[in-house]
């Protein structure tokens, strides 16, 4: 009976999840975009000043609102706890890899799923490529992979990344002049909805993620490896939940927010290969990781460092994905960034085969 | 005795569903959080396995029965 109640309480919260995220596109944020974690720490680096590319520059409420979401829902069910040293380093690492992927891709995996809501059919193929990837990784968790055990921390250890987004969020209310706001129309970083109605949505979507443990990453990885299908009903329940709203929001405001195809897909490209090759990148890391880059965000608000680190790495990789020219744009992607991909994707495999043999030894 | 504290899931649920491959009629698993704690419980269950929970200081120690 648990199992089944705690199926509809997950598909619940993909409904909800769901419609949040497509009418985020309707109150202004870009389409198909929702609040894409990648996308929106990207803008977030940008918005800080770490990298200078002006249409991506933002401090996005929604990431600081999935963050203390999570953790006043976590605190709340006492559930928060402060804990962390399970290899941060190497997480780093691949969190900077996974975020490679994903701008490669253009969006992380909650974005491809609202991306597959929008219609656009490039999503399908990266979706492929998530799921190769994650079986990628698969491999590697059924042959021992192992980032070795967390421990407790101080209580204001597992604060620190809560406290860090209050502090950004008042840097976006004062909006001081050394931070960065893209300009009216110059591209996705000036498209947003108001502060408080993100913030909101965000407080929303990580209270929910935190009391059902969504994760897309999760969704498909249970369901190969232990045929557990609940995370995955979460992932299809916000795919349908945000196409209908999509569809209904499409027929009220006669701006069309669905457009089925392959060309002409808001901030996206149709070169199938690197679509493939970004979001296989972006599952196999977060295979390894333990969850997809929402899932990171959540747990970092239930006080695990690990956690909070490979936020930190997601941030700095798309950092450097903008002031090395890895990033692909509406265009296409970029030679270097066809480099970086080809290079994290055997940064990855070697992390894999490294933390795997050490548990043998 | 299955220590998987400190360890993320997935970990935890295949360490159980390795052990389980013994077919003994009962397990001892710990585990220091509710995430695994939830998911080794409701493994355990689709396995045919009933799951009683004790807690002490954080630890959940979970007894797997067939």
């Amino acid at each position: 009976m648990t199992a089944k109640k705690d199926k509809i309480a997950i598909i619940i919260a993909g409904i909800v999840i769901g419609i949040i995220a497509a009418a985020l596109a309707y109150f202004g944020n870009p389409k198909n975009m929702g609040f894409c974690i990648a996308c929106f720490l990207r803008d977030t680096s940008g918005a800080l000043g770490l990298h200078r590319a002006a249409p991506v520059q933002y401090i996005r409420p929604e990431i600081i609102g999935i963050v203390l979401g999570a953790c006043g829902c976590a605190i709340a069910k006492k559930e928060f706890s402060p804990k962390g040293g399970s290899s941060p380093m190497t997480r780093f690492v691949l969190a900077f890899s996974a975020m490679v992927g994903c701008l490669m891709f253009l969006g992380c995996p909650f974005r491809m799923i609202l991306r597959l809501a929008g219609g656009d059919l490039n999503a399908l193929i990266g979706f492929v490529g998530f799921a190769v990837g994650i079986c990628a990784g698969i491999v590697f968790l059924k042959k021992g992979f192992t980032l070795k055990r967390t421990y407790k921390l101080p209580l204001a250890e597992g604060f620190a990344l809560p406290v860090i987004e209050i502090g950004i969020f008042v840097l976006l209310l004062a909006a001081p002049a050394f931070i960065f706001f893209s300009e009216e129309g110059a591209g996705p970083g000036a498209m947003h909805a108001s502060i408080w109605l993100s913030l909101i949505a965000g407080v929303i979507v990580g209270g929910l993620a935190q009391r059902t443990r969504l994760c897309m990453v999760g969704g498909i990885r249970d369901t190969i490896l232990f045929k557990e299908t609940r995370l995955l009903l979460g992932f299809v329940a916000i795919l349908v939940a945000a196409l209908i709203t999509n569809l209904v929001l499409g027929s009220i405001s006669g701006t069309p927010f669905f457009n089925l195809g392959f060309d002409g897909q808001p901030v996206a490209y149709n070169d199938g290969l690197w679509n493939f090759l970004g979001l296989f990148l972006v599952g196999f890391a977060c295979c390894l990781l333990g969850g997809c880059p929402l899932r990171q965000l959540v747990m970092s608000g239930e006080g695990n460092t690990d956690s909070a680190v490979v936020v930190v790495g997601l941030m700095v990789g798309a950092a450097f994905c903008h002031n090395f020219g890895l990033a692909s744009s509406g265009e296409g992607p970029t030679a270097n960034g066809k480099i970086a991909v080809i290079i994290c994707i055997i940064i990855v495999a070697i992390i894999g085969c490294v933390n795997t043999l050490r548990k043998a030894e | 005795m299955i220590d998987a504290r400190g360890l993320s899931c997935p970990q935890p649920v295949i360490m159980v569903a390795d052990a389980l491959k013994s077919a003994e009629a009962e397990y001892t698993v710990v585990v220091d959080a509710v995430t695994p704690k939830e998911n080794v419980t409701r493994f355990a269950e689709s396995k045919g396995y009933s799951v009683s929970c004790e807690e002490k200081d954080g630890e959940f120690t979970l007894t797997l029965k067939k």
